[in-house]
C-alpha cells in the first residue's frame, strides 16, 4: 500500500473522506448518512465502513424512496443492508402517496419537490438529525462546486449560498444552534473518474443498471427512458424496444435517461467515460428545468 | 451480492497505473476583481478539453451579450455557479474545478476578488499548495493584490505565480510587464514565498497558456500550463515530527479500544513509543488497524486506528507524539489572526477556538498590532475589523497542544467561532507559545511565593530597565541594589551582558535569538521573584514587542518598566565600553541606536531622564517611586 512514503492520489482522497466521516461521528449527536443506492453512495458506504472499522457504522443510513426508483435499486439496497448489517431507514412521503403524486401527471418539478425534497425534509425533521452526510461531488454541477464540505442549513433546511461559513484547512466548524443542521459531503473533492477508478480498485459492488444490458426502453425527445414497470404510460403508437443501454446516474426511472452503450464491465465504463463528451448529469431531467435549478433545489433543502 | 463484472484488461490496468503515478496539484486563483480569474480557469478547462459538449452548447447560449474570445465563449460563466454571481457578473464564493493533463491532476479553487469576500479567498487558499495571483496588465498591482498575497503568506501558501493578464490590451508591451513584476517582487519580498514566477498572458485569447505566444517574443519563461505541470511543491510531511490528533475513540466492544485519526505529520510504526501531549503518559503502539488489514507502519496523511499496549486515558482532542519530540502545551500563545466577520474582534471577548480536534474557549488578551496590507506596516489597534490581519496574544481556558504554524501547518492553524451564533469568525496561525501550562510545569508546593515573601519581609517584584547602551541603566540598577541591600532587602541584578556570557551564550543576534534571549531572562526573573527576590533586569530591550513579551511572562508578578531616557548623543559621548566607536566603524552590526532602532516605550511606569541628572538622583527618584 505504501509507495516510497507517498500516498497516491486516490489514497489521499480516501483518507480525506475518512477524516471527514469521523469528524461527523465525533461532533454530532444524531448524524445520518443519505443512501441513494447510486455509485457515489456505494463509495460513501465503503468509506464509512473503513472509517469506523472494526466498529460498525455508528449512524443509520437513510433512503428516501420516491416509489419510482428502479426495482433493481431497491433489491440492491436490501441485499447490501443485509450483507453489511447497517441500520437502514427508508422514508416515503405518505402525503404524496395519498395524493397519488407521480412524475407523469404532476410534472418532474412538482413530483421532485414533493416526493424527494419535501420527503427528505420530513425524514430529517422526524429523525431530528443534526448532520446528514451526502455523496455530492464538486465536479458534478456549478452550484455544488461552490459548496463547503460542512454545509450549514438553517432550521428550515435551507442553504444560504451567499453567506457560507469560511472553511479553513480541515478544521471544520461543526457547531449548530438548536434546529439547525449540517449537510456533509465527504467526497466533495472526488471527480467522476476518481469514483469509478476507486470502485474498480476496491472492487465495490454497484447496482447492475450501470452496466450495459438489453433493456426495454422508449425514446422521448432524445432521452431513452427504461420501462421498468407498468406504471409508465405509453404514448399512442409507442412500444418499448429492447436496446443495449446503461445508466450513468440513477434516480427515479421515469426521470433518468439511459445511454446507448456496450460497456458491460467496469473497465469498459471507465474507458467509455474517458472518451465521453457529455457531462454526467445530462441524463438527469431535473437539472435542466432552468439555469440555476440545482441551486434553487438546494436552497429548498434538496441534496 | 451481485458480482462485479471486471474483466482482466491489461490496457486499463496500465492506464490506471499512469493515473496513479500522476501527482496532484491544488492551487487557487486570486487577485483583484475583474482581473480575469474565472476567465483564466475557463480557459484552462477549455484548453485541457474538459468542457463537455452539453456544457459548451449551453455556454454559447449564455455567452450572448458578453465579452467573448475567438471561440465565442465567455469562459467566466463556467465557474460562476451561483445565480447571484451570474446576475451580478462577479464571483462571491470559492468554486472548485478539476482538470488534468498528461502530467498532472489539478484541483483549482477560483476565489473571489472583492474585498468583502476575502474570507472566501482564505478558504480557497487554506488547502492550496500554489497560488496564481492575477493582475490586470492595465491596472498593475492593486490593494487587493497585496491583501491576497499577504493572506497567502499568512495561510501558508508557499508558491506563487504572478499572472499578468490582459497583456493583449497593453499591446503585449514588455515594459508594462516588467514594471508590474518589479513592483510586485518588491512588495512580496518580505512575505517569504519559496518560489515566485511571472507570466504574461491573455486568458481570453490564450496567449502563454498552453505554449509560448508569438505575441510576446520577449518573454523567455515557460507558458503557464507547462510551468504548473512541472513545478515541485512537494513538502515531505513524512520527515516531520510525528503528530496524531485523536479524532474518535473506536470502541466496538470490551475487547477493542483504538484511537482513530489521521497522521498529521511524520510516520509511526508498530512498537514505537508515543506520548500523550496533555498527560505526558507514554504508551507503545501495538497495532495499526485498517479495514484492509493491519499495517506495520503508517505515514503522514493516512487515516488509521492506533491500538496501544496499555490502558491510558485518551479522548478526542488528545495529540500523540514521540517522546522527546513533543508539541507545545500551553494556554497562552502569540498568533496572527485574519478576521472574517462584520462584527470586529476585541481583546477580552471570549470565543471558541478549534485547533485540530481540540475545541476550547479562548480570549484575545492582547492586540499587539494590526498589519497594513498595503505597506505591511504594523500599527496599533484596539480591534480587528473584517478582513484585517492582526498579531494577538490568545489565552485558552485550558491548555492546548500545538506547534508553531511555521514548523507544522497541520497542528498550528486554528479557527475562532462565535459562542452564540456559532459562525466562523476568524482564522489564525500560531507563532509561538508564551507560557508553559500551569498544570504541567508549575508544580504547586505548600511553600509558595507569599510564604517566601513573608520570610524575606518584602514584596517580590520585577523592575525592568530599558534604554540605550550607555544610558545609565546599570549604574542606576547598581545604586538601587546597594540601597535595597542596606535596607535589609534581598535584590538581584540580571544584566544583559552577563547573561549573554552564561545562560544565553548559545544565542546570536537574529530576531528569533533576540526573542529567545528576552524570553529566557524574563522566565528567570519570574522564577527569582517567585523565590521572593526583588529582581532588577538591566536590558537594552529596544523593541516594544519584546518588552511586552517580558511583561506577559511575568504574569501576576508585579512588573515595573523603567525607561532610562538618555539622548543618543549623550550615550555615544559617554561610550563606557567603547561600543559606539566600534559600531560606527562597522565592527558591530545591528547596534541599537546606530543601525538598529530603539522603540521608546509608551507605557513605561517610570521615565528617568539620564541627561538631566546623575545616577544617584535617578536612583533616588526610582526608589521613591517604588514605595518599597
Amino acid at each position: 500500500m505504501l509507495d516510497q512514503n507517498r500516498l497516491t492520489h486516490l489514497q489521499t482522497l480516501e483518507a480525506e473522506s475518512i477524516e471527514i466521516l469521523r469528524e461527523v461521528a465525533a461532533s454530532f449527536e444524531r448524524p445520518v448518512m443519505m443512501y441513494s443506492i447510486g455509485k457515489d453512495s456505494s463509495v460513501l458506504l465503503h468509506l464509512a465502513r473503513k472509517a469506523f472499522f472494526p466498529s460498525k457504522i455508528p449512524f443509520p443510513l437513510l433512503h428516501v424512496d420516491t416509489t419510482f426508483k428502479f426495482r433493481e435499486m431497491i433489491a440492491f439496497r436490501d441485499r447490501t443492508a443485509e450483507e453489511y448489517g447497517f441500520d437502514l431507514i427508508t422514508h416515503t412521503n405518505q402525503d404524496g402517496v395519498r395524493d397519488g403524486i407521480n412524475p407523469f401527471d404532476h410534472g418532474s418539478s412538482r413530483y421532485t419537490d414533493i416526493m424527494k425534497t419535501a420527503a427528505l425534509r420530513q425524514a430529517l425533521t422526524a429523525g431530528r438529525y443534526d448532520a446528514a452526510i451526502g455523496g455530492a461531488r464538486r465536479d458534478e454541477e456549478k452550484s455544488r462546486a461552490k459548496e463547503r464540505v460542512f454545509s450549514h442549513r438553517n432550521a428550515s433546511h435551507a442553504w444560504d449560498p451567499k453567506n457560507q461559513r469560511p472553511e479553513l484547512w480541515r478544521t471544520f466548524n461543526t457547531r449548530l444552534n438548536p434546529g439547525e443542521s449540517m449537510r456533509v459531503f465527504p467526497i466533495s473533492n472526488w471527480t467522476e473518474l476518481d469514483v469509478w477508478t476507486y470502485i474498480y480498485s476496491e472492487q465495490i459492488p454497484i447496482v447492475p443498471l450501470y452496466f450495459a444490458r438489453p433493456r426495454p426502453v422508449v425514446e422521448r425527445s432524445g432521452t431513452l427512458i427504461m420501462v421498468d414497470d407498468e406504471r409508465l404510460p405509453l404514448n399512442p403508437g409507442e412500444t418499448p424496444k429492447e436496446e443495449v443501454v446503461r445508466f450513468r446516474t440513477l434516480g427515479c426511472y421515469p426521470l433518468t435517461g439511459a445511454i446507448r452503450s456496450d460497456a458491460a464491465d467496469l473497465p469498459s465504463i471507465i474507458m467509455e467515460m474517458q472518451a465521453s463528451r457529455t457531462s454526467e448529469r445530462e441524463g438527469r431531467l431535473i437539472d435542466s428545468d432552468s439555469v440555476g435549478s440545482m441551486e434553487k433545489k438546494k436552497q429548498e433543502g434538496y441534496f | 451480492m451481485s458480482a462485479i463484472p471486471a474483466t482482466a484488461d491489461n490496457s486499463l490496468d496500465l492506464w490506471l497505473a499512469q493515473q496513479t503515478e500522476k501527482s496532484l496539484l491544488r492551487f487557487l486563483t486570486c487577485g483583484s476583481v475583474d482581473d480575469g480569474k474565472s476567465t483564466l480557469i475557463g480557459r484552462l478547462l477549455y484548453d485541457s478539453q474538459l468542457i463537455l459538449d452539453d456544457q459548451l452548447a449551453s455556454l454559447k447560449k449564455e455567452s450572448h451579450n458578453r465579452t467573448v474570445g475567438d471561440e465565442g465563449i465567455d469562459f467566466s460563466l463556467l465557474v460562476d455557479g451561483l445565480v447571484a454571481e451570474r446576475e451580478q457578473g462577479i464571483t462571491i464564493d470559492v468554486a472548485y474545478r478539476f482538470f488534468s493533463t498528461d502530467k498532472r491532476k489539478f484541483i483549482v479553487a477560483d476565489t473571489p476578488g472583492h474585498e468583502q469576500y476575502t474570507r472566501n479567498m482564505a478558504t480557497g487558499a487554506s488547502n492550496a499548495e500554489l497560488a496564481l495571483v492575477l493582475i490586470d496588465a492595465r491596472k498593475g498591482v492593486l490593494t487587493q493584490t497585496r491583501r491576497h498575497s499577504f493572506i497567502l503568506s499568512l495561510i501558508g501558501v508557499k508558491h506563487v505565480v504572478l499572472v499578468v493578464n490582459k497583456i493583449d490590451l497593453v499591446d503585449y508591451d514588455q515594459e508594462a510587464f516588467d514594471r508590474i513584476v518589479a513592483e510586485y517582487r518588491a512588495f512580496a519580498e518580505p512575505l517569504g514565498f519559496k518560489s515566485l514566477a511571472a507570466v504574461p498572458v491573455s486568458a481570453l485569447r490564450g496567449d502563454n497558456i498552453l505554449r509560448p505566444s508569438e505575441n510576446t517574443p520577449w518573454y523567455e519563461g515557460e507558458a503557464l500550463v507547462p510551468y504548473l505541470e512541472t513545478i515541485d511543491v512537494s513538502e515531505d510531511r513524512t520527515t516531520e515530527k510525528f503528530r496524531f490528533p485523536v479524532q474518535w475513540v473506536n470502541r466496538p466492544n470490551l475487547d477493542f479500544r483504538g484511537f482513530s485519526g489521521t497522521v498529521a505529520s511524520g510516520t509511526i510504526a508498530v512498537g514505537d513509543e508515543v506520548l500523550i501531549a496533555a498527560s505526558r503518559k507514554p504508551a507503545v503502539v501495538s497495532r495499526i488497524v485498517t479495514m484492509d488489514g493491519d499495517l506495520d507502519h503508517a505515514i503522514a496523511g493516512q487515516a488509521v486506528t492506533l491500538v496501544l499496549d496499555r490502558e491510558v486515558d485518551i479522548s478526542r482532542g488528545d495529540v500523540l507524539s514521540r517522546p522527546g519530540e513533543t508539541l507545545d502545551y500551553s494556554n497562552q500563545f502569540q498568533a496572527r489572526v485574519v478576521w472574517m466577520n462584520e462584527e470586529p474582534a476585541y481583546p477580552g471577548r471570549s470565543y471558541l477556538l478549534k485547533i485540530g480536534t481540540q475545541t476550547v474557549p479562548a480570549t484575545i488578551t492582547d492586540l499587539k498590532f494590526r498589519t497594513n496590507v498595503n505597506t505591511l506596516e504594523q500599527t496599533a489597534a484596539t480591534k480587528i475589523d473584517l478582513n484585517e490581519v492582526a498579531t494577538v496574544t490568545l489565552n485558552t481556558d485550558k491548555p492546548i497542544a500545538f506547534d508553531p504554524y511555521a514548523s507544522n501547518g497541520r497542528t498550528g492553524g486554528f479557527i475562532l467561532v462565535d459562542r452564540i451564533s456559532n459562525a466562523t469568525l476568524g482564522a489564525g496561525t500560531i507563532e509561538f507559545g508564551l507560557r508553559r501550562a500551569q498544570n504541567l510545569t508549575y508544580q504547586s508546593f505548600d511553600v509558595n511565593r507569599e510564604v517566601r515573601a513573608q520570610m524575606k519581609g518584602q514584596s517580590p517584584r520585577i523592575i525592568w530597565f530599558t534604554g540605550l547602551s550607555g544610558s545609565g541603566k546599570s549604574s542606576v540598577a547598581n545604586l538601587l541594589e546597594k540601597r535595597l541591600t542596606a535596607e535589609g532587602r534581598h535584590a538581584y541584578i540580571l544584566d544583559g551582558d552577563n547573561v549573554r556570557h552564561g545562560l544565553n551564550k548559545d544565542l546570536g543576534f537574529t530576531e528569533a535569538a533576540r526573542i529567545e534571549n528576552i524570553r529566557r531572562v524574563a522566565e528567570v526573573a519570574r522564577l527569582m521573584a517567585d523565590a521572593g527576590l526583588i529582581v532588577l533586569v538591566s536590558f537594552i530591550s529596544p523593541f516594544e514587542k519584546e518588552r511586552r513579551l517580558a511583561r506577559e511572562i511575568a504574569g501576576d508578578t508585579d512588573f515595573t518598566e523603567v525607561y532610562v531616557d538618555t539622548p543618543l548623543e549623550v550615550c555615544e559621548a559617554r561610550d563606557p565600553k567603547g561600543l559606539y566607536k566600534r559600531a560606527r566603524a562597522g565592527e558591530i552590526k545591528n547596534f541599537t541606536g546606530i543601525d538598529s532602532p530603539f522603540e521608546p516605550p509608551e507605557d513605561a511606569e517610570l521615565v528617568l531622564h539620564g541627561a538631566e541628572a546623575g545616577p544617584e538622583v535617578l536612583a533616588d527618584q526610582l526608589h521613591a517611586f517604588l514605595k518599597l
